[in-house]
């Protein structure tokens, strides 16, 4: 165990950190508008619209993000279009993320009691009012704790990029190995960049919860 | 879409197919076992052992499921720790899923109405007989969905084994496409596959949790 090679490689592993964060941040509002959209498809009564957000839902959920990431990969190449690696790494996480983002969104916009529309409806508000006076602002506050968790999901599952190529910290980290032979110090540090980053996060969705609850009561 | 290239690797990839079946459920049932000893000892009031417990607990869902493979597999060595890939996909598994199973029978153990512990205790019933006549039974019945969904969600996590050189169906799905230059084909064919079996597994158990949990809704309609 030589500890030294961590601190060596730590700005190295800081930057790629930053990478990892870029990522999923893109990766999470490329999912949120994506989620948003098939929530609003399934929720729309339109039966076509219904069965086209399921499936999403179903295909995304469903299929490994390791096999989604390829597929989009090689999807595109099949097609001529020779995408960046990076292209397809923000491709695979924000349209898998889109998947779980739209049935939390579904969700939370569920959990809103449907007699608060039904009045809404009853004291002549209109449609755009009563989505936007009185059904999103309480289904983002419901949705805010599980989309941290989602954030939180996302950071972890976009150490898969790694396979296509992306500099982030996972594969930051076995260029590390690989360099210095130290495998066991060089993934240590890693993870334990990884596992600061997700305890921040999870205390700020802590506070965020407890701010938002506040508020409601 | 070539299917005479997935006929001639068939023998290959039922192979892998029984890799990811191996590993998925050999790790599956060694993180059960292991997470409900994580619970059970989180129930011994005893404050440095829940803290060194909340620890693991909190490492390993912090990070990154490769990165813990790697870990394992590649740093493993060098603190003597020396397993075949399949061995380390397989306690990989095992390891990763125990936090979660841990975390889902803590909340099973919540679940238990607090009055029902108070009450065997005022008949005078040991504390074992409380934990496996009154705690267990209703503790278990309500992490049954839970658990489902992390096998599930498991099942989809045996794919990245392949990046550690697991020989499982994604590997071997990885070499044909590189043999045979259709790197498409095969993972498309991957995408529907997957697709299916996480279809069916999830199918299967809401059949198992309708089953387990029907004395529940035949009360609450009672």
């Amino acid at each position: 165990m030589r500890p030294e090679v961590i601190l060596h490689s730590f700005w190295y592993l800081m930057q790629a950190a930053g990478v990892t964060i870029a990522l999923s941040l893109v990766g999470i509002a490329l999912g949120f508008v994506l989620g948003a959209l098939v929530c609003i498809a399934r929720l729309s009564g339109n039966p076509i619209a219904t069965r086209l957000g399921a499936f999403y839902v179903s295909f995304f959920r469903g299929v490994p993000l390791l096999v989604q990431l390829l597929f989009i990969y090689y999807f595109l190449a099949e097609y001529g279009l020779d995408v960046p690696a990076l292209v397809a790494a923000i491709g695979g996480l924000g349209f898998s993320s889109g998947a779980y983002q739209a049935e939390i969104l579904r969700g939370a916009l569920n959990a809103v009691p449907s007699g608060q529309g039904e009045a809404a409806v009853a004291l002549g508000f209109s449609r755009l009012a009563i989505w936007r006076r009185i059904l999103l602002p309480q289904a983002l506050r419901i949705s805010a704790p599980p989309l941290i968790n989602e954030f939180i999901l996302l950071l972890k599952a976009s150490s898969l990029v790694s396979v296509v190529g992306i500099a982030e910290l996972t594969r930051v980290s076995m260029n590390i190995a690989s360099m210095t032979y130290r495998p066991f110090e060089a993934y240590l540090g890693g993870g334990l960049i990884y596992l600061a980053i997700n305890l921040c996060l999870a205390g700020f969705g802590a506070v965020a919860e407890r701010r938002l609850a506040t508020g409601r009561s | 879409m070539s299917f005479d290239v997935l006929w001639r690797y068939a023998p290959a990839l039922i192979s892998g197919f029984g890799v990811t079946v191996l590993c998925w459920s050999l790790g599956s049932a060694l993180g059960l076992a292991l997470g409900f000893a994580i619970a059970l000892l989180n129930r011994l009031k005893f404050a440095p052992l829940r803290w060194l417990l909340r620890l693991y607990v909190e490492i390993i869902r912090g990070t990154p499921f490769l990165v813990q493979l790697f870990l394992l597999y590649a740093g493993g060595p060098s603190i003597g720790l020396k397993l075949s890939a399949t061995m380390a996909g397989i306690v990989g598994l095992a390891l990763y899923s125990s936090a979660y199973f841990a975390e889902i029978f803590r909340a099973g153990f919540t679940a238990v109405p607090q009055g029902q512990v108070e009450a065997a205790m005022s008949v005078g019933m040991r504390p074992v007989d409380i934990l496996f006549r009154v705690s267990l039974p209703t503790a278990l019945i309500a992490t049954v969905p839970a658990i489902v969904n992390m096998l599930v969600i498991l099942s989809k996590e045996t794919v990245v084994l392949s990046i550690i050189t697991v020989p499982e169906l994604m590997y071997q799905m990885q070499t044909m496409a590189a043999e045979t230059f259709t790197a498409f084909d095969a993972i498309f064919a991957m995408a529907v596959f997957y697709w299916l079996l996480v279809e069916a597994v999830s199918r299967v158990g809401r059949r198992v949790e309708t089953r387990l949990t029907a004395y529940l809704t035949r009360e609450a309609a009672a």
